[in-house]
C-alpha cells in the first residue's frame, strides 16, 4: 500500500501488532499496524467502539499496550513516553480544558506546562484565540462556553506548543458545518506546514477530504486501508435509497433498479428500505419511472453519498452492531 | 527537580484561580471557623468553665485544630473533582512532571489552611484571646499547626483519590472528622467526659494538638489530673501523630493516583 516515495520519507507514527486488552479477553484493539509518513494525515474511520479512541490513547501515552509496540516522532510510547509527550498535541474527544479558568488562562497554563516561557505562552495563546474565533470570549470562563467553542479551545490547546505530531479524536463531532469547514482548513494548513496528523472520524466525507491514508476500524481490527480513492473504488460512491409501503414490494423494487445498480442491492425488510450502489450519471427521474413501471409504491426515493454504514455494509456484508456505549477506554 | 517545582506552582496557581471563581470553596476555612468562634465564645462560653483561665483563651487553640482537621474536605473535593473530569487526561499528555498534579493541589490547599489559621488568629484576638508566651513558643505553636495542616491536606488528598465522586468527600469528612474533633479537648476540658470517652479523648491526637498549641501560646490547657502519656507529652505526641499520618497518607495517595490513571 505504501509506494516507494512514501516509504523513503521518514515515518512519524509507527505501530506494530498494537493491541489493548481490558480484563481477561476483551480486546478494544488488536493487531494494528500503522505507518504514517511525516507531514501526512492518517484518518481512522469507524463507529463508536471500533477502537479509534483506544488507538489514540495508546499512541499518546495515556494507555499502555497489552501487546505490540508503537513509536511517535521516533520515540517508543512506553519506554520513552516523556519524549513522546514533548512532541505531540492531543485534542481528545471529551473536552479536556478547565471550566473554571478563562479561555486565555487555559491556553497559557497548558503552554507553560509544555515548557514555553511565560511571554511565549501568552503570545501564542493570543494568536490561537484569534485564529479559532474565540478571542471575544478569551476572558470568559470556559464553563460558559458553548460545546463548539469548548471544542475549538481544546484544539487550540493542542496546538499551543507547535507540536510536530497532532492527534485529533473526532475533532468535528458537535461542530456546526461552518466550524467544521474551518477546522478542515486548519488541518490542511498544519499539514502544509509539515505537521503529521492522526485523526479519527465517523464521517466518510471528512476522512475523504482530509486524509492521505484511511484505515477503517471495526470491532478493534483494521478491516480496510488505502488512500481515499482506493477505498472509494472498493466501496463505491453514490447510493440510491428507496423506502416502500410494504416489505413485499422490495423484490420488484430490486428488479426495477437492476439496470442502475453498480453492485449488490441491500434490502432491509424491517425498515422497508432498499439501498442500491448507484452507477454514475443516473437520473433520478428514470429511477422513479422504472419503479412506477414495476408497480412499486415508493414512499421515498433519494440519491446520496455513501455513508460509513454503506462502507461497512460493503466491507463486512453486515451493518455494524449498535454500540450503546462510547469506547471502553473513554 | 526544578521542573517538578515549576509545574507544581503552575498547577497550584490554577487551583487558586478556581477559588476566585468559586469563592464559596473557601467557606470552610474562612466563615465557618469564624462562626464556630462566635458560637462557642458567646453561646456556649457562658456555661463552660475552664480551670485556670477564661474560656475564650482556651477556645481558640481548639478551634484552630478543628478547622485544620475539617480542612481535609477542600483538597479531597478538588482532587476528586479533577479526577472525574477530562482535564487529567490533558495533563497526562503534557510533558510536565507527573507528580506535579498532586503537589499542585497540595500547595494550593496548604495555602488555604494558612489563610484559615490567619483569619482565626485575628478573630481570636478580637474576642479576647491572646498569646502569652515568648516569640519562640508562639512560633513553635504555629509550626505545629502548619505540620498538622500538611498532614490533613494529605488525608484529604487520600480521600479524594479514593472516592468515586466529589460529593462523597463531604460525607467521609463529617463521618470521621466530626466525632474526632468533638470527642477531644477541642471545646471542653476532657476531665468532664464519661470515663470511656475520656480515655478515647486522651489518646485522640486532636486533644494532644489542641493542648500542645495552648501550651505554646500560654493559654489555659485544662489537662486532667491524671493524664495519659499522650497528654503528658502533647507536643511530642502531636509530632509523632502528624509524622505517622504523612508516612501513611503520602505513599497511599500516590499509589491511588497511579491506579486511578493507569490504563
Amino acid at each position: 500500500m505504501y509506494d516507494s516515495t512514501t516509504r523513503s520519507r521518514s515515518i512519524t507514527i509507527e505501530a506494530q501488532n498494537l493491541g489493548k486488552r481490558y480484563g481477561d479477553d476483551l480486546w478494544a484493539l488488536r493487531n494494528l499496524d500503522l505507518e504514517v509518513g511525516a507531514g501526512t494525515v492518517l484518518g481512522l474511520l469507524g463507529h463508536n467502539g471500533a477502537g479509534k479512541t483506544t488507538t489514540i490513547r495508546l499512541l499518546t501515552t495515556l494507555s499502555t499496550p497489552s501487546e505490540g509496540s508503537a513509536s511517535v516522532a521516533g520515540h517508543d510510547v512506553v519506554t520513552a513516553a516523556a519524549r513522546v509527550r514533548a512532541d505531540i498535541g492531543v485534542a481528545a474527544q471529551a473536552a479536556t480544558v478547565d471550566g473554571l479558568l478563562t479561555g486565555r488562562a487555559n491556553l497559557e497554563l497548558i503552554g507553560r506546562l509544555y515548557r514555553l516561557p511565560a511571554a511565549d505562552a501568552r503570545k501564542r495563546a493570543g494568536e490561537l484565540l484569534e485564529r479559532f474565533g474565540i478571542a471575544d470570549a478569551a476572558e470568559r470562563l470556559v464553563k460558559e462556553y458553548s460545546g463548539g467553542m469548548r471544542r475549538r479551545l481544546d484544539l487550540a490547546a493542542s496546538l499551543i506548543a507547535d507540536p510536530s505530531v497532532i492527534f485529533l479524536d473526532e475533532p468535528t463531532t458537535g461542530l456546526d458545518p461552518a466550524a467544521r469547514r474551518e477546522l478542515w482548513n486548519i488541518v490542511r494548513e498544519l499539514v502544509s506546514g509539515g505537521t503529521t496528523i492522526l485523526l479519527t472520524t465517523q464521517y466518510l466525507d471528512e476522512a475523504d477530504t482530509l486524509a492521505d491514508t484511511i484505515v477503517v476500524l471495526d470491532h478493534g481490527r483494521a478491516i480496510a486501508r488505502g488512500t481515499p480513492s482506493e477505498l472509494k473504488t472498493t466501496i463505491g460512491g453514490e447510493r440510491l435509497e428507496i423506502v416502500v409501503e410494504d416489505a413485499a414490494q422490495l423484490p420488484p423494487a430490486i428488479a426495477a433498479t437492476r439496470s442502475f445498480a453498480d453492485g449488490r442491492p441491500e434490502p432491509d425488510e424491517a425498515g422497508r428500505r432498499l439501498i442500491v450502489p448507484l452507477r454514475e450519471s443516473v437520473r433520478l427521474v428514470d429511477v422513479v419511472r422504472a419503479l412506477d413501471a414495476e408497480g412499486v409504491e415508493a414512499v421515498d426515493v433519494q440519491r446520496r453519498e455513501a455513508t460509513l454504514d454503506d462502507v461497512f455494509l460493503t466491507l463486512t456484508g453486515s451493518r455494524p452492531a449498535e454500540e450503546p456505549q462510547e469506547e471502553i477506554a473513554a | 527537580m526544578t521542573a517538578v517545582v515549576t509545574d507544581s506552582l503552575l498547577l497550584a496557581r490554577r487551583n487558586l484561580a478556581h477559588i476566585r471563581q468559586i469563592p464559596e470553596k473557601l467557606l470552610d476555612v474562612t466563615l465557618q471557623p469564624i462562626m464556630f468562634v462566635l458560637l462557642f465564645a458567646f453561646v456556649f462560653g457562658g456555661v463552660i468553665g475552664v480551670p485556670g483561665g477564661s474560656y475564650r483563651e482556651y477556645l481558640i487553640g481548639g478551634i484552630l485544630v478543628q478547622t485544620i482537621a475539617f480542612g481535609m474536605i477542600g483538597p479531597g473535593t478538588s482532587l476528586a473533582t479533577d479526577l472525574t473530569e477530562g482535564i487529567v487526561d490533558r495533563f497526562r499528555t503534557l510533558p510536565m512532571a507527573r507528580s506535579a498534579f498532586l503537589y499542585g493541589h497540595m500547595l494550593a490547599e496548604f495555602a488555604g489552611m494558612v489563610l484559615a489559621i490567619t483569619i482565626l488568629s485575628v478573630c481570636g484576638l478580637i474576642v479576647g484571646w491572646g498569646i502569652h508566651a515568648g516569640v519562640g513558643h508562639a512560633l513553635a505553636g504555629y509550626g505545629l499547626l502548619l505540620v498538622f495542616a500538611l498532614a490533613m491536606v494529605w488525608i484529604g488528598l487520600l480521600v479524594g483519590v479514593s472516592v468515586r465522586s466529589a460529593d462523597a468527600v463531604m460525607g467521609v469528612g463529617f463521618m470521621v472528622v466530626f466525632p474526632l474533633t468533638f470527642v477531644a479537648s477541642t471545646f471542653v476540658p476532657i476531665a468532664g467526659l464519661p470515663a470511656g470517652l475520656e480515655q478515647f479523648a486522651s489518646w485522640n491526637p486532636i486533644s494532644a494538638l489542641a493542648i500542645a498549641v495552648r501550651t505554646q501560646f500560654g493559654n489555659p490547657t485544662a489537662i486532667p489530673h491524671d493524664p495519659g502519656w499522650a497528654l503528658q507529652h502533647p507536643v511530642l505526641y502531636s509530632v509523632i501523630s502528624c509524622a505517622a499520618i504523612l508516612a501513611v497518607a503520602v505513599p497511599l495517595t500516590i499509589r491511588g493516583y497511579r491506579r486511578r490513571t493507569a490504563d
